[in-house]
């Protein structure tokens, strides 16, 4: 959704400190032209508010309990103007810088405010949507170097769960999505699987497939299945393809 | 300063091992029995003596040409020529003491003579003894060399470990400080005079861990204090969220503990505790003496769900580094969590007590 000539910018503000939404409160209040739509106090709440009042412009804390500002990034989809907010998050600055993303830093200073509320009142006016942020690459880009991902947040409609990684059978690749299967049921998100392949610790999960990441755990065995292609056997029963390159990869993990 | 004459016990060994080395010689000069056990004795024990003083100048020259960075024909050129002169005149020695036995004693009778075809086995045993004392220098100045160079290593870990002491004393966790600055940032246009007291409070806590970082152990009742300057900074901030519970025995308010030992604690069970949970949460504190040992224990609540951990638990690292390097196995720390609830325990020796040995 657009801001078009006469229609007001719709803008949530996520931050558990009630101090910290106060002073955006404060400097958005200057603004006629920007309706202040939700104030969130956590992840949840953000990713609910963004399903269900489609802001245009979101102010988003990094720290923040249920999901990071980063999760919440990664469940919103990506038409709408986002602003990061922190304090002080050398990993998560340095994301930012390298993917041209908005943020401020606490104490938010009113200069950077307005200056950062105009850009993204250009980006809102100009033709078709928002720039996307590359929300996963992004997030792995501010990661802490050698952490691997622990969980994953995923959403259905205004519904946010997490499949904490150990409860990750395999990832299947599907179009722009992954269809990620934990505990007999799939949930679609969206993110390319290379993307999701370097996030995870390579020691527990494998590509087997240009389409199938497997959690190594899960295995049962490996079957072979017409000729020059085999299948995994999960713990479960499930069957999932492995490409010959999979097979020698699996091979020498299975073998140690 | 030489290695064995600045010892008297090492100068004490040092002539005992050329007892032998006497006995040696006597047997050699009587082997040819023109010169009976009793002359050679006679003339090996004071001949000994003197090259035993002799063998122990070599450490002179050894010093000068040092065996690593002296070009090979110059070393040996030097150690030869030495060993030569000192030989010859030794050779000079033996035959006058000989002289001076056969001139004075009726006893050693032609000596001289009879000493005549013992002399280049003088010569060469003198060669041989010095070249041997040049190594065993040699071996003696790497073995010192070496002890140096440990030494230096242990005094720079021990650098190093203070330093790393000062720093860790000296944090003050950014995060906190940039936040506390928002929260006064809000509060100039909502609430004026909180926002000025938020300012005194921060400034307290500020200017207390500055003043600690000279010290090397403070009361429990100044940690106290400090941890209270800085929840009440962060009670502005967290406002009801935050709950906190202290457990502190009278009898240990006076007990020494190192500075800002506990604080990063507490300041850890805001960050990762308080802040993750929506409804907030408590901070339990227990101090109490446990078997004449200082035992405190840190609850927290927190959410097993709550988003990774975007900075490493660095804090809790820190205390069990300064628990190891100042109290090595004297103290003990332990943390971990159990359900909802994140436990810090640490016991430690009461009064001001550095590391025993």
């Amino acid at each position: 959704m657009n801001a078009q000539a006469g229609k007001k910018i719709r803008a949530v503000i996520v931050d558990d400190e009630e101090l910290a939404r106060q002073v955006l409160r404060e400097y958005l209040s200057a603004h006629p032209e920007i309706e202040l739509v939700a104030e969130c106090a956590n992840g949840f709440e953000a990713v609910k508010a963004v399903a269900e009042s489609k802001p245009d412009l979101l102010f988003l804390d990094i720290q923040m309990p249920k999901l990071d500002g980063f999760e919440v990034l990664e469940l919103i989809g990506d038409d709408l103007a986002v602003v990061f907010v922190t304090a002080y998050d050398s990993h998560a600055i340095r994301a930012f810088e390298v993917h041209a993303v908005d943020y401020l830093l606490k104490p938010i200073s009113a200069d950077r405010f307005e200056a950062a509320l105009e850009r993204a009142e250009q980006r809102l006016g100009g033709k078709g949507k928002p720039a996307a942020l590359p929300a996963t690459e992004l997030a792995a880009a501010a990661r802490p170097p050698a952490q691997y991902l622990d969980r994953i947040p995923v959403r259905d409609g205004t519904r946010v769960s997490i499949i904490p990684i150990a409860k990750l059978d395999y990832a299947e690749a599907q179009d722009d999505y992954v269809a990620l299967a934990s505990e007999g049921k799939k949930h679609l998100k969206q993110q390319t699987i290379s993307s999701l392949e370097a996030a995870l610790d390579p020691s527990r999960f494998l590509r087997v497939h240009r389409s199938y990441i497997v959690n190594l755990e899960r295995v049962s065995r490996v079957e072979p299945y017409g000729k020059d292609s085999y299948v995994a056997v999960l713990s479960n029963g499930t069957q999932i393809p492995v490409s010959r390159a999979g097979y020698s990869r699996l091979r020498a993990f299975l073998d140690r | 300063m030489h290695p064995i004459f600045g010892h008297l016990r090492r100068l004490a060994f040092y002539l005992a091992a050329w007892i032998p080395l006497a006995a040696l010689l006597s047997y050699l000069l009587s082997i040819t029995r023109q010169i009976t056990f009793v002359e050679a004795i006679v003339l090996a024990v004071p001949l000994c003596l003197v090259y035993a003083f002799v063998c122990i100048s070599a450490w002179y020259p050894c010093r000068v040409t040092p065996i690593d960075r002296t070009p090979l024909d110059r070393l040996i050129l030097t150690h030869l020529t030495s060993s030569v002169i000192r030989a010859g005149l030794w050779v000079l020695v033996a035959w006058m003491l000989a002289w001076l036995l056969a001139t004075n004693f009726a006893e050693f009778g032609g000596l001289t003579t009879r000493l005549k075809p013992e002399l280049p086995l003088i010569f060469g045993t003198g060669v041989l003894l010095y070249i041997l004392s040049v190594f065993f220098f040699y071996v003696l100045i790497g073995l010192e060399a070496s002890r140096e160079a440990e030494a230096r290593v242990m005094q720079a870990s021990i650098l190093a470990r203070d330093a790393e002491l000062r720093a860790l004393k000296a944090q003050v966790n950014p995060h906190f400080l940039f936040n506390s600055l928002n929260s006064i940032s809000a509060l100039t246009a909502s609430d004026a005079p909180k926002a000025r007291e938020m300012c005194i409070l921060l400034g307290d806590f500020l200017r207390r861990t500055l003043g600690l970082g000279e010290k090397s152990s403070i009361s429990l009742d100044e940690e106290m204090s400090l941890i209270h300057a800085f929840l009440a900074v962060e009670k502005i901030r967290f406002g009801a969220r935050l709950r906190m519970e202290e457990h502190v025995e009278p009898d240990t308010l006076q007990l020494e503990v190192p500075p800002l030992l506990l604080q990063p604690l507490v300041e850890n069970a805001v960050a990762h505790g308080i802040a993750n949970l929506v409804e907030g949460g408590w901070i339990r504190l227990d101090a109490r003496r446990q078997d004449g040992r200082l035992a405190i224990v840190i609850e927290n609540s927190f959410d097993p769900d709550a988003p990774p951990r975007r900075r490493s638990g660095v804090g809790l690292a820190n205390v069990r580094h300064r628990l190891e390097a100042r109290y090595g196995k004297w103290a003990s720390f332990a943390a971990g969590a159990e359900g909802d609830c994140f436990r810090v325990a640490i016991t430690l020796p009461p009064g001001n007590v550095e590391m025993p040995q």
